[in-house]
């Protein structure tokens, strides 16, 4: 704010002030995130030692063979800048050109897995290969200076098979996206375009289910869900199912409870678009459904991205119906974990279990980083019309 | 938009919200007030055991359940009022306390324990919300532009992140000799145990919510503080209204819908609390409301849920969180009534 007037500005003593507590802040949001994702890559020894220095050097680590010298890190990074600034610049219009006209979520969703896959092969895979002979040459260079072992995580992923919870997560998450994004749409555009009492009275109710605690709602559903095979045998004969430890039975929980947040948000983007524009396709002889369809689908995609960000958010980091709702076979990740509470006896399961928690967080990370600006739009659109 | 017309717009959400949140609170309330035992039946029974010349045996009466033809034991569902209720509040040792004058026994019953603490911990939180929160967005609003995308990003990762995962990140920054607590041992040169009492816990568990949430209310304050009237605040100056009454007189009123509004989201959602108490395995020191309901959801042992039990407990905790909404609900509605007058 250069152009504000001379009375604006502020003395140096509290710019000082104002800059030192936002990196404060900066230090104690970012630290705990930082610091489990260190120590998942240390032997156990290192990650629970009590200097913090041991900690992020990681001797222990070191001295069992697991070390990285100057020159790993040094092409350990480089290759990282180049594939996130590759990531950035060329993938975009790659999917673009590539992808069949129509389909550009699925094009995207194809490159990244690709994109993903040839960096883990280059990182993992070439750069070793690489590194290993070059290390021996360069001498001191070459000589491990930082302990780092990505062991937990083999044990994590392969041994334990989190893939399988990983999947699950995945199956819920999207399911509950795709499914309350549908719904939700419909409804958002019913109560926008709407202004009935109905309409009011359905949003105010919803504010009510909103505000509800989820084992209220738990409880009511597991005396059902154990018993629904003979509840529903009158209706379905022998088909009936068990709808308890059922992902799809625990998707539709999910989309129920994220009803009256996504109709609310979904609301006031509608509300954003302007009613001309569906009144004129109607003026043009369109019925409702299909001004709906040809007029104002095209335009609330970011609206609909930026709900079914906070979709994703509520079924990805869900516990509580998860770990009820679902057995032990079908498992999603964030229940999971838990798991490892009770077989936490040694020190290496401890560091398995940050190596799993850091796993989970990951692909929250990377949603930060691709979609940050419509997670804050969606924010303030919340507060500003909610 | 005619009656039918809205009605299909609106009809699969409805749908859904009537099949899973409204008929469950149905069936919980009603299911409050029930019971499911299994039936119990006295059998004589012989027991034999091996001794000198012949066997020595025994015959008892003893109390099984009855096992029905599908190899299950048959239950049996039956009304008994407000008994559940009863168990749950345990009234009886509630009013001994009061009558014996220790008032912190009333503490050591479930329920009383975990109101107390959701309580509390809906009420410390809200203000420091806010207050980090509205610190955070004035910091951020007088740095420099090139800082604030960053800021901002780094801000979002304790909001984004699995609140399970979140306040396990930090017990691991204090559990045992955790490089925190090894800190806080180096400086005070005694031994510290961050979770051997509750109030240690509880601390950790403040710091955690208010954590996780402050990002959310500065990214909400931080929009509003864009939309501020220059010309008012300009004017506020040449007045000589100081920093602190500018903010005082011209920020806070500006912004007083947004601090209403996050209110109200922290109230309904800090009073859910529960995935601390699984992230700090706080369940032998403190527990919350939500977390009563599920461990009683939780099967025991023996593999039996106390379903009637955890409806109550869920129903008491309805009771709550309407009457802690009931006074915002009720100003924002006159708000809102006031404002379109």
């Amino acid at each position: 704010m250069s152009e504000t007037s001379k009375a604006m500005r502020q003395s140096f003593g509290l710019r000082f002030a104002s800059a030192a507590f936002l990196v404060f802040w900066c230090l104690i949001a970012a630290f705990p995130i930082f610091w489990i994702t260190v120590m998942s890559f240390k032997s156990p020894r290192d990650a629970f030692a009590d200097s913090p220095w041991d900690v992020i050097m990681g001797p222990a680590t070191r001295a069992a063979g697991n070390g990285l010298s100057v020159l790993d890190i040094v092409a350990g990074l480089a290759v990282l800048f180049f594939a996130i600034r590759w990531g950035f610049t060329r993938l975009p219009g790659l999917v673009a050109r590539y992808s069949p006209g129509g389909f550009i979520a699925l094009g995207w969703l194809l490159g990244a897995l690709i994109y993903a896959l040839v960096f883990l092969l280059i990182f993992f895979g070439l750069l070793p290969l690489i590194l290993d002979p070059l290390n021996s040459v360069f001498g001191p260079l070459g000589e491990p200076v930082l302990g780092l072992t990505t062991q937990h995580y083999v044990s994590v992923w392969a041994e334990n098979e989190f893939y399988r919870n990983f999947l699950n997560s995945m199956l819920v998450t999207a399911g509950v996206v795709t499914i309350s994004l549908t719904v939700g749409t419909l409804a958002g555009y019913g109560l926008a375009r709407s202004g009935s009492d109905l309409a009011f009275w359905l949003l105010i109710l919803a504010l009510i289910f909103r505000a509800l605690p989820h084992s209220v709602l738990v409880a009511g559903y597991l005396p059902w869900f154990i018993n629904s095979a003979e509840i529903l045998r009158p209706l379905f004969g022998e088909m009936s199912p068990t709808l308890y430890g059922q992902p799809w039975a625990v998707i539709a929980v999910l989309v129920a409870i994220n009803q009256p947040f996504t109709i609310w948000m979904l609301r006031s983007f509608f509300q954003n678009i302007p009613a001309e524009l569906d009144e004129a396709a109607r003026v043009d002889g369109c019925s409702h459904f299909q001004a709906f369809r040809h007029v104002i689908m095209p335009v609330m995609w970011p609206g609909v991205i930026t709900t079914g960000l906070f979709s994703f958010l509520l079924g990805y980091n869900d516990f509580l119906v998860t770990s009820l709702l679902l057995d032990a076979q079908n498992q999603t990740m964030v229940p999971a974990i838990a798991g490892y509470f009770n077989r936490e006896t040694t020190t290496t399961d401890q560091v398995e279990a940050v190596a799993a928690a850091v796993s989970i967080t990951a692909p929250l990370f990377l949603l930060v980083m691709v979609f940050q600006r419509q997670i804050v739009s969606g924010l303030t659109a919340g507060a500003v019309k909610g | 938009m005619n009656f039918k017309t809205f009605a299909s717009f609106v009809g699969p959400s409805v749908f859904m919200m009537t099949l899973f949140i409204a008929l469950p609170l149905v069936s919980v309330f009603l299911e409050s007030f029930k019971v499911t035992q299994p039936v119990m039946q006295q059998v004589e029974v012989e027991t034999c055991t091996p001794g000198f010349v012949g066997q020595t045996c025994v015959t008892a009466l003893k109390t099984v359940p009855v096992i029905g033809e599908d190899g299950k034991t048959e239950t049996i569902t039956r009304w008994q009022g407000l008994q559940s209720y009863r168990s749950v509040l345990q009234m009886d040792k509630v009013w001994a306390a009061i009558s014996s004058g220790n008032w912190g026994d009333i503490l050591q019953i479930d329920f009383w324990k975990a109101l107390r603490f959701t309580l509390m911990f809906t009420l410390v939180t809200l203000p420091l919300v806010i207050g980090v929160g509205l610190i955070i967005a004035l910091t951020v609003n007088n740095a420099s532009r090139a800082f604030r995308g960053p800021v901002i990003f780094v801000s979002l990762l304790p909001f984004i992140i699995t609140p399970v995962i979140g306040s396990l990140s930090i017990y691991w920054l204090f559990v045992g000799d955790g490089i925190l607590t090894a800190m806080m041992e180096h400086w005070t040169g005694t031994n510290i145990s961050m979770f051997a009492q509750a109030w240690t816990i509880e601390l950790l568990m403040y710091f955690y919510r208010v954590w996780h949430v402050a990002p959310f209310a500065f990214v909400i304050f931080y929009a509003g503080l864009q939309t501020v009237n220059m010309d008012t605040l300009e004017s506020a100056v040449i007045d000589g209204a100081s920093r602190l009454e500018r903010l005082r007189h011209v920020i806070i009123p500006h912004l007083m819908p947004l601090i209403v509004f996050i209110a109200l989201i922290h109230l309904m959602d800090s009073y859910r609390v529960f995935d601390e108490i699984i992230g700090f395995r706080s369940q032998a020191h403190v527990i919350s409301l939500q977390w009563l309901t599920v461990d009683l959801l939780t099967p025991d042992d023996a593999g039996n849920r106390a379903v009637s039990r955890a409806s109550a407990s869920a129903m008491l905790t309805m009771i709550g969180i309407v009457l802690l909404l009931i006074l915002p609900l009720r100003r924002t509605w006159r708000d809102h009534k006031g404002g379109a007058h």
